[in-house]
Formats: C-alpha cells, sequence, structure tokens
C-alpha cells in the first residue's frame, strides 16, 4: 500500500478502506478469471447475489466463496433480481446470516427487467425497513438527487447514483445532477451502474464521486483482467486529479504556458 | 413421512427430520448456507433443534457471483 493511500481512505459506516473501486462478481468465465479480476482491480469490497443452492450438484465442487474469501474480501450481498421492497430484505436477511451477521450490504430494487431501471419508490421502503433491522445499507438509486437526499436520511451509509443503466457501458449521462447529489451529501457517494471504460471511472472521481462500483465494464471487456487493472489506475488518476484541484476551463486564455520574452525569432504584429 | 418444499421442489422426507439432517440429505452439510423454513430464517445454531413439519416451505440459499 503507497503512503498517500494510507491518508485518503474510502470510510463507509465508520471503517476505512485504501482502494475506491469496488467490483462486482457476475458475468465472468468462471472462478478463476473473477478472482484474477479482482486482484487486479485492487478492490477489497466485492458484491455478490444471494441465490437458492443447486440441491443434488457434486458437494466437492467449488464455490465463489473458496476464491474469495470471506476473511480477505469484503463481502457485499446484493439484492439482484427484487423487484419489491419484501424480497430485497427477505434477501438481505438471509444474507446477514449467511456471512455470519456482516451486514454492510447493498440494496438495490429494480423497477423493469427490461432496463433494469431501479424503482426508488420500493427502494425507499426497504431502506427504511432495513436500517430499523440494523443493517449498513448501500443503496442503488436514480440520479435524483432529491431520492439521494432522502435515501441518505433514512440513515443508508452510501448513496450509489447511477452513471447509465445497468450494464450499458454508457458512462456518466448526467454528470450535473452528479454533481448536486455530491453536493448534498453528507455520506459517500459512489458510481454505481454503468460504467464502461477507464475514462468514465476517472470523470467520475474527478467528480468528486468518493468511489465507483462496477462489474460489466471489467467482466465483459475483451480482457477483463487488463481492464481491472485500467480500472484501478483510472479511479487512482480521478480521485488525485480531484484532490489536486484542476485548473477552470477558459474558452480561451492569453497567458501562454512558457515565457512571451526572450523569444529567438522577433514577433511580426499586423498593423 | 413429511412433505415439505426445498427451493421450490416437493420432497418427502422419513420424520422426524431437523434442519441440519436435511442439510446432510441434501449434501450441503458443512457448506455455508442459509435457510429459511416458512419467511423466518433458521439461524445455523439452531439447525440442529429447528425441527421440520408437514407443508413446511424451505429456501436454502448461497452466495453466487453478482453485480
Amino acid at each position: 500500500m503507497k503512503p498517500h493511500e494510507n491518508l485518503d481512505p474510502l470510510v463507509i459506516a465508520g471503517k476505512p478502506y485504501s482502494s475506491r473501486l469496488l467490483i462486482g462478481t457476475g458475468k465472468y468465465q468462471d472462478f478463476a478469471e473473477t478472482k484474477a479480476a479482482v486482484e487486479a482491480s485492487g478492490a477489497q469490497i466485492v458484491t455478490v447475489a444471494i441465490r437458492r443452492t443447486n440441491i443434488g450438484q457434486d458437494p466437492k465442487q467449488p464455490s465463489l466463496l473458496d476464491y474469495l474469501p470471506p476473511s480477505k474480501y469484503t463481502l457485499l450481498p446484493n439484492t439482484a433480481g427484487c423487484y419489491t421492497a419484501e424480497d430485497a430484505v427477505r434477501t438481505l436477511r438471509l444474507a446477514r446470516e449467511l456471512l455470519d451477521g456482516h451486514d454492510l450490504v447493498k440494496l438495490e430494487v429494480l423497477g423493469d427487467p427490461h432496463t433494469l431501471y431501479p424503482n426508488v419508490v420500493d427502494t425507499l421502503a426497504a431502506a427504511k425497513t432495513l436500517v430499523a433491522e440494523g443493517f449498513k445499507v448501500m443503496v442503488y438509486t436514480s440520479d435524483d438527487p432529491i431520492v439521494a437526499k432522502r435515501l441518505e436520511e433514512i440513515g443508508c451509509v452510501a448513496v450509489m447514483p447511477l452513471a447509465s443503466l445497468i450494464g450499458s457501458g454508457m458512462g456518466i449521462l448526467n454528470p450535473w445532477n452528479l454533481q448536486i447529489i455530491i453536493g448534498n451529501a453528507k455520506v459517500p457517494v459512489l458510481v454505481d451502474a454503468g460504467v464502461g471504460t477507464a475514462s468514465d471511472a476517472a470523470i467520475a472521481m474527478e467528480l468528486g464521486c468518493d468511489g465507483v462500483l462496477m462489474n460489466t465494464a471489467i467482466a465483459a471487456a475483451k480482457n477483463p483482467v487488463l481492464m481491472a487493472s485500467a480500472m484501478k489506475k483510472a479511479v487512482e488518476a480521478g480521485r488525485e486529479a480531484f484532490l489536486a484541484g484542476r485548473m477552470p476551463k477558459k474558452l480561451y486564455s492569453a497567458a501562454a504556458s512558457s515565457p512571451t520574452s526572450g523569444l529567438i525569432t522577433p514577433s511580426t504584429r499586423s498593423a | 413421512m413429511i412433505l415439505v418444499t426445498v427451493n421450490g421442489e416437493p420432497r418427502q422426507l422419513d420424520a422426524p427430520v431437523n434442519c441440519a439432517e436435511l442439510l446432510a440429505r441434501l449434501e450441503l452439510a458443512g457448506k455455508r448456507v442459509a435457510l429459511e423454513r416458512n419467511g423466518e430464517i433458521v439461524p445455523r445454531s439452531r439447525f440442529p433443534e429447528q425441527m421440520l413439519a408437514d407443508g413446511d416451505r424451505l429456501e436454502i440459499v448461497v452466495a453466487v457471483g453478482g453485480g
């Protein structure tokens, strides 16, 4: 770990993490590729889904947690595939039991199986229930600044607005809303969904996001492990650029970067 | 004999049977699973005590890859 990483941790529910890149574990070819991508990304927090176990499967078959042990990673159970608050809450209660009481969770309630756009109404309802039951909720939501603030007020530990639709790779479609959400938030804001390539992640961090969560951008790249490495650098670069304080944008500037005196060629001025 | 539903599939079991025994019969003993019985979570510590009853609806879940 580089020295500066210790000085700028991502703090979620009071716990510091040196990596601001969180990744999902879906859509990979196999567990080995998943593990290699996670390692290349430097991610410490990885999302997992909760599903019925296959009964009758060979008990000697490895499971995801054999490759990504809870002792080494913070596993963030999600509620992917849930379309109601009730199902999301049920899923996360099971997840907490599955992971020995770990209660840092990702809440997502989807509204539409085609676009996978979030159902913010049920998301708000589920968040209220989960927070009351002691869960630490990182909540996936739209880029609606009012909803984002409401979720924070309910007690979510992080707010995670989409950049664009899940799996679309379109990058940040509305940087203005994202900036408003970041400006209003007192909890970490992580862009979740829609990141497609490294520059998208860097832009998110330059806007002031505290972190980025992605899955498809890495898993669906032609070389996922290489993309994971790119994303690690992109998040770090974007964060440093944000902390460095960028120069202002201007339409034009007469302030050249090089001295204007001492030129070897005399300048001719037109009359 | 009792008839229960496990992950949506009906199963006939010799009674009496508790959750731990069910998992063993399904070759899931020692695997990291969570179990819900009729909508309520059965904590892992209670697997040997929790008896199953005729008509029980059970969900047994694991962590899998997901975004």
